[in-house]
């Protein structure tokens, strides 16, 4: 046996999770387009519904190459293990469904994506559970808006669009001091800028329609567990206690550090039914093949584009965290050293009319309600991503009225700086 | 897998899974809610002889249920525990008794004196781990369900039965 070794961070973005396949040794993955497994017998197929043996029974629950994502984006983010969902928005709510019941409360940073803005407003309101928006960037301010009922801190490792870093490890230790997780959406980071479990971050989730995917072609979604939360600290019924949905099956003293995961598909998939399709997990896995050399391109675009606007007159601020005028640049350094992502916003100095004219005027960004493809996007949030919110709201978001959002691709940087130029020259 | 005894703890669970035949379990519980029942179950579904010793059941899993390890009246490969780890001091020295090669901690079974006692004897010691686990992860189906089993390569998986 040879001597065991750490892979690195490359390797396993291409070989983890997908060992070749053991009947065929087919080398790539393949996609297991199927709905449903041809039981051994029927002492297995009681098995596999009753968590006795890891078995596959239907793939809203289960799918191999789904398997293979998950477990990929586990290791690469440094977790137990992951469960992926149909959408970035389904991975979310399954994950706070799996911990939360009716009369909780939960912390949330009030400078997210808009539409997980918009769908933890509605659904806690739904769903009975308490919910406060706080400053990201006030540590102080999350620890007075604690309450006994608080179950759970969830943030953006870096803000859309307003590009907050979250002070992870400080939120980590008041949540923990809580009893309580701290969930962070690692979506703009991705695990090759930032692994927010090594700073004790306790449940990641992502969209991996983003830098996952990498080429914006599938829409999915991923929660990883650290396996590190106690959920039988007393304060989780809803995970540790014998669950009435799986014969009084205790979750927690059952699986271990396995069990929060075990509940998330076992139960809140098979009910929510949010499954990832086979064929996008398969374009994930491509996806995740390249994350480390696209991310170090992105990143590398995203500061020289940065540059360029913040030396323009037309722009009256660039909200990048690597800049030496932001207030995250201390954050940036320590969470996010090999950069700090590749989407950000700037402001014109024309405001909302500005924002219209420079959008169409550019020729090579794609104005588009997405992020994080390998082509170089552009939008404008307070009239699409966070149209739903009001002004206040936009406000608490960072969003002006001229504020512009990029996702700065890997094209080249002289294309892109070339676009931007163009397109600024326009206003004038 | 970063350190050397990381590494000579993934060399020991191999080592030990494949030698392994018949495993007593120490504490196994005939309560199918139980991790314990969990683990002897998925033991038997893959080929192992599994030995309850456990003075409180007669039977579980259909196996005759024993009173203490030197009851046991076969060979004993491997010791698995399910015990508070004040018990395993006595249970080491007990399977070291019977001959066993190796004595397995589940999670949460912590006991350095009763792992000293093993160890002193010569037996390979797994400490603070699940054996349907390390079975699963190295040998078995882990990795369709999502979970981290740790293995990259690029070899066909070697399956135990």
């Amino acid at each position: 046996m040879p001597e065991q070794h750490e892979f690195g961070f490359h390797t396993r973005a291409i070989h983890a999770g997908a060992r070749p396949e053991p009947v065929t040794g087919a080398r790539a993955i393949p996609i297991f387009q199927t709905t449903s497994y041809v039981f051994e017998d029927a002492d297995a197929a009681a098995a596999y519904f009753n968590l006795q043996e890891y078995g596959n029974t239907y793939s809203r629950i289960m799918n191999p190459t789904v398997a293979a994502f998950e477990e990929r984006i586990a290791n690469l983010e440094g977790g137990v293990g992951s469960v992926a969902f149909a959408s970035g928005l389904a991975a979310q709510t399954a994950a706070l469904f799996t911990m939360l019941q009716p009369g909780d409360h939960m912390l949330a940073s009030s400078a997210l994506y808009g539409g997980t803005l918009t769908q933890l407003k509605h659904l806690m309101r739904k769903l009975s559970v308490g919910l406060t928006f706080v400053d990201p960037d006030d540590v102080d301010g999350w620890k007075r808006a604690l309450t006994p009922a608080t179950k759970v801190l969830f943030g953006e490792t870096i803000g859309n669009p307003a590009g907050n870093v979250l002070d992870i490890e400080a939120l980590a230790e008041l949540a923990h001091a809580h009893g309580a997780p701290l969930m962070v959406d690692n979506t703009f980071a991705t695990p090759y800028l930032c692994r927010p479990i090594e700073w004790g971050a306790d449940i990641v989730v992502h969209s991996a329609t983003k830098f996952i995917g990498g080429h914006g072609t599938s829409i999915g979604g991923v929660v990883v567990d650290s396996g590190e939360f106690d959920w039988s600290n007393g304060r989780y019924q809803v995970v540790a206690d014998p669950s009435p949905a799986y014969h009084g099956l205790s979750f927690h003293e059952t699986f271990g550090i396995y069990g929060y995961l075990m509940k998330l598909r076992a139960e809140t998939l098979r009910d929510l039914g949010a499954a990832l399709s086979p064929f996008n997990a398969f374009l994930f896995m491509q996806g995740l093949e390249t994350l480390p050399l696209r991310m170090a391109r992105h990143v590398e675009n995203a500061r020289r584009v940065a540059e360029f606007l913040a030396g323009h007159p037309a722009v009256s601020s660039v909200r990048f965290a690597e800049q030496a005028t932001s207030p995250h640049r201390e954050l940036a350094r320590k969470y996010l050293p090999n950069g700090a992502g590749a989407v950000f916003c700037f402001d014109l100095v024309g405001g909302r009319a500005a924002g219209k004219t420079f959008i169409e005027a550019l020729t090579l960004f794609s104005h588009l309600a997405n992020v994080g493809d390998a082509k170089s996007l552009v939008i404008h949030p307070a009239s699409t991503t966070h149209r739903q919110l009001d002004d206040a709201e936009l406000a608490a978001a960072g969003i002006g009225p001229g504020t512009i959002r990029l996702s700065v691709g890997i094209e080249d940087a002289v294309d892109l700086i070339w676009d931007l130029r163009q397109a600024l020259g326009a206003l004038r | 897998m970063t350190t050397q005894d990381d590494a000579a703890e993934v060399a020991t669970i191999q080592r030990v899974l494949s030698y392994a035949r018949n495993i007593a379990i120490v504490g196994l519980s005939s309560n199918p809610l139980r991790a314990s029942f969990f683990v002897g179950f998925y033991l038997l579904r893959h080929g192992y002889r599994v030995f309850p010793v456990n003075p409180r059941e007669s039977e579980v899993l259909g196996q005759r249920c024993y009173g203490s390890l030197a009851d046991v009246p076969e060979p004993i490969d491997v010791v698995d525990v399910f015990r508070q780890g004040d018990a395993v001091p006595g249970i080491a020295r007990e399977a070291s008794a019977v001959g066993a090669r190796a004595l397995w901690l589940q999670y949460g079974v912590v006991s350095p004196e009763g792992v000293a006692v093993a160890r002193d004897a010569a037996l390979d010691v797994v400490e603070d781990r699940c054996i349907k686990i390390e079975h699963a992860r190295y040998f078995g189906r882990m990795h369709w369900l999502g979970f981290n089993t740790g293995v990259v390569g690029a070899r066909r998986a070697k399956a135990l039965p």
